[in-house]
């Protein structure tokens, strides 16, 4: 099952310790996956960590949010880590690659710029992985409750007895 | 107290479908001392179960039972399973809408007279007029509590509403107001004031927007004569030599198939469901369903041409809260052929959570373009526009073989064209849209597209003849003497105000005339 780590769980030397790889958000170990400072980790159980590690990339990239931590995206599509989910997951994130690497690169990943990712997705956006993931995260990444309030949004309102007392009409620049 | 009538008991009204048309027409014959069987095909839910969290509430109360679309609305190409967002439940679709009570325009009754031909469209005169329906409105409006109607105050307008009502000023329309609502002001017919809450489409927890749910439904069952019948899936109408109904077939909550005698029935499904089990209800002696010997059932869907524009401004507006649909601009319902289409079209406001924001705004999108409308949820406004879109005879409802339901009957597929009088509606009114949002400050404006349909009508539809639709002036079947319609699917045009103070006003009227049909012997 995937977990996410502390920061207490793991100093940054046992992180690096077991890394294989650290891309510019991502260091890539055995098993999981972390921020770069330790400030997060997700352990992979049924996906490659690196097939993690991109498909975390390609969900911010679908839904870029610069004031959302990679956190939320995490949430959004670790249920892929699964044994039902891996297989067309790997494939996805393989065709992922294959087009980056047709472009010259090494892997979706290692893409430095944002718009370059975009190119590679916009030209599979019609695949069914695509479709998939982008579907999914319209509920698996906006409706976390921790996210609403990133945007301002206030949720559920009756245990507060509504806005009546509590802004309805406050605007005040009309 | 409660009511139990027996299964062989063909003494009673067999009401199928308990929102605005069937709720409301159950309850006004169960105060007339008539008994009545209300089948009922979601569960029953009360102000104390429902959910101020979108997608929480919309699997709570939404009918998710699946259905197919086509045609080029682009709800088959974004929402192909949910071409309609409507409810399942006890109190029906009155338990989720905002609220809007309009009556129709005088001359909504007159479509084919008043606007002429229109060539694809299949116009129709209403065989009922706005002076026959005045005093049904009267008593539609006193039993919705509507606001702005007998001395019930309006409601205060929100933020949204604020936005709205300085830019619709500022364009010079005189006709706005925070509306005609089913939502109490104040202590009204022992229910409490609004406390602006902000979620309206997931059931007022505070019982102050009217639903049959908590209104009609138990008052008729207070009076020991209506009894409703929850998770009955209502399958078949039967019928017997002669031709008159004889009873419904339904699937109970532990999905065996029941029969229930009954001396009439009345249909009230909402557009989707009361077309299908007419059609589903095919015999030898009715090989195209019942009362379909125009060929109209399940044709003529409109679903009012419909589209929302929302936009950002530098500063916060917070749309969500207070009421979800706070206000109105009605200058544009008026019929004026010189802005290029007939008939006309209300403004709104509207606003959605962020949850429902993202999967609505433009379905499908994604990158920045979409990403940089959300950063800013915090300074949207919306509003939604309601008009008049032109029933077709090829948007209809009609039976898929290919896929069938839990209880293995096949399914409404809906198929939907925009009318070209829709598209040139639609257009005018995203540029008001724009132009009103704009004359307030709006930094970036959205054309958005219709949602699954939340307003669903015309697919039983009242004539005068009965070449050319399926029930009456009374809501009665042509074919059928003793089987009525009582939802939505009774209207002959769509007119561009929000249908359900209309259906309520239609079922008050229908209940009177079956109670006098019945004490004549007629029924």
């Amino acid at each position: 099952m995937t977990k996410t780590a502390s920061p207490r769980e793991m100093t940054r030397r046992q992180l690096l310790s077991g890394t294989v790889a650290v891309s510019a958000s991502f260091a890539i170990g055995a098993g999981f996956i972390a921020a770069p400072d330790a400030a997060w980790a997700l352990e992979v159980t049924h996906l490659k960590p690196e097939t993690m590690a991109t498909l975390v990339r390609m969900a911010r990239d679908i839904y870029p949010h610069d004031q959302v931590g990679d956190e939320y995206y995490i949430i959004a599509v670790r249920g892929y880590d699964s044994a039902e989910m891996a297989e067309m997951v790997e494939a996805g994130i393989s065709a992922l690659d294959a087009a980056a690497q047709g472009r010259g690169f090494d892997s979706y990943l290692s893409i430095g710029w944002e718009r370059d990712r975009v190119d590679i997705l916009r030209a599979m956006e019609e695949s069914h992985f695509f479709q998939a993931v982008r579907g999914g995260l319209v509920t698996g990444l906006y409706n976390q409750k921790a996210v609403w309030p990133i945007f301002g949004y206030e949720g559920e309102s009756f245990s507060a007895r509504g806005y009546m007392d509590r802004g309805f009409n406050d605007i005040n620049w009309l | 107290m409660a009511a139990s009538f027996d299964f062989n008991d063909d003494n009673v009204v067999v009401v199928i479908g308990t929102g605005a048309g069937g709720g409301v027409l159950a309850n006004e014959l169960a105060q007339k001392g008539v008994h009545v069987v209300a089948l009922e095909a979601g569960g029953r839910y009360l102000p104390e179960d429902y959910i101020n969290d979108e997608w929480e509430s919309f699997g709570q109360l939404a009918w998710l039972d699946p259905r197919t679309t086509s045609g080029d609305w682009r709800v088959a190409r974004d929402f192909s399973g949910l071409p309609a967002w409507i409810v399942k439940a006890v109190g029906g679709t009155t338990t989720h809408w905002a609220g809007a009570s309009l009556r129709f325009q005088d001359h909504e009754w007159k479509a084919l007279t008043t606007y002429g031909r229109v060539q694809g469209a299949n116009l129709l005169d209403w065989p009922i007029d706005a002076e026959e329906m005045t005093p049904w409105y009267d008593l539609a409006e006193k039993k919705l509590g509507v606001t702005l109607t007998n001395g019930h105050a309006g409601l205060p307008g929100n933020n949204n509403y604020l936005v709205f009502e300085k830019g619709a000023k500022a364009l010079g329309y005189k006709e706005v107001s925070t509306g005609r609502m089913a939502i109490n002001s104040d202590w009204n017919d022992d229910r409490m004031p609004c406390q602006q809450t902000g979620f309206c489409f997931q059931g007022c927890k505070w019982g102050a927007k009217w639903s049959a749910a908590y209104t009609d439904i138990p008052r008729g069952e207070a009076t020991g004569n209506l009894e409703v019948r929850e998770h009955a899936h209502a399958a078949r109408i039967l019928h017997d030599e002669a031709g008159k109904v004889t009873g419904v077939e339904y699937f109970d909550r532990d999905g065996n198939l029941q029969f229930q005698r009954a001396r009439i029935v009345a249909v009230a499904g909402n557009s989707f469901e009361s077309p299908r089990l007419l059609l589903n209800s095919a015999s030898s002696m009715f090989p195209d369903g019942l009362a379909n010997s125009s060929g109209h059932v399940g044709r003529n869907y409109m679903r009012h041409m419909t589209g929302s524009v929302y936009a950002i401004f530098d500063k916060p507006v917070k749309m969500w809260r207070g009421t979800t649909m706070a206000g109105i601009i009605q200058d544009e319902a008026r019929h004026d052929p010189s802005r290029g289409f007939v008939g006309g079209y209300e403004l709104e406001t509207l606003a959605l959570g962020l949850p429902f924001m993202a999967a609505f705004l433009d379905p499908g999108g994604w990158g920045r373009e979409f990403t940089t409308a959300l950063d800013h949820y915090e300074n949207m406004a919306g509003m939604w526009i309601v008009g008049e879109d032109m029933p077709q005879e090829t948007n209809r409802v009609t039976l898929n073989h290919a896929v069938k339901d839990q209880y293995g009957l096949p399914v409404a597929n809906v198929h939907f064209d925009d009318h070209p009088n829709d598209i040139a509606m639609r257009e005018h009114a995203y540029a008001q849209g724009q132009a009103i949002y704009q004359a307030v400050g709006a930094t970036r404006t959205f054309p958005t597209p219709p949602y699954p349909s939340t307003h669903n009508l015309g697919t039983n539809r009242m004539s005068e003849h009965a070449r050319d639709g399926v029930v009456n002036r009374w809501g009665q079947t042509h074919d059928i003497a003793n089987l009525f319609v009582s939802d939505g699917s009774q209207f002959t045009t769509g007119a561009a105000e929000n249908p359900t103070l209309t259906i309520v006003a239609l079922a008050i009227r229908q209940a009177d005339h079956i109670v006098r049909e019945m004490s004549a012997g007629s029924l």
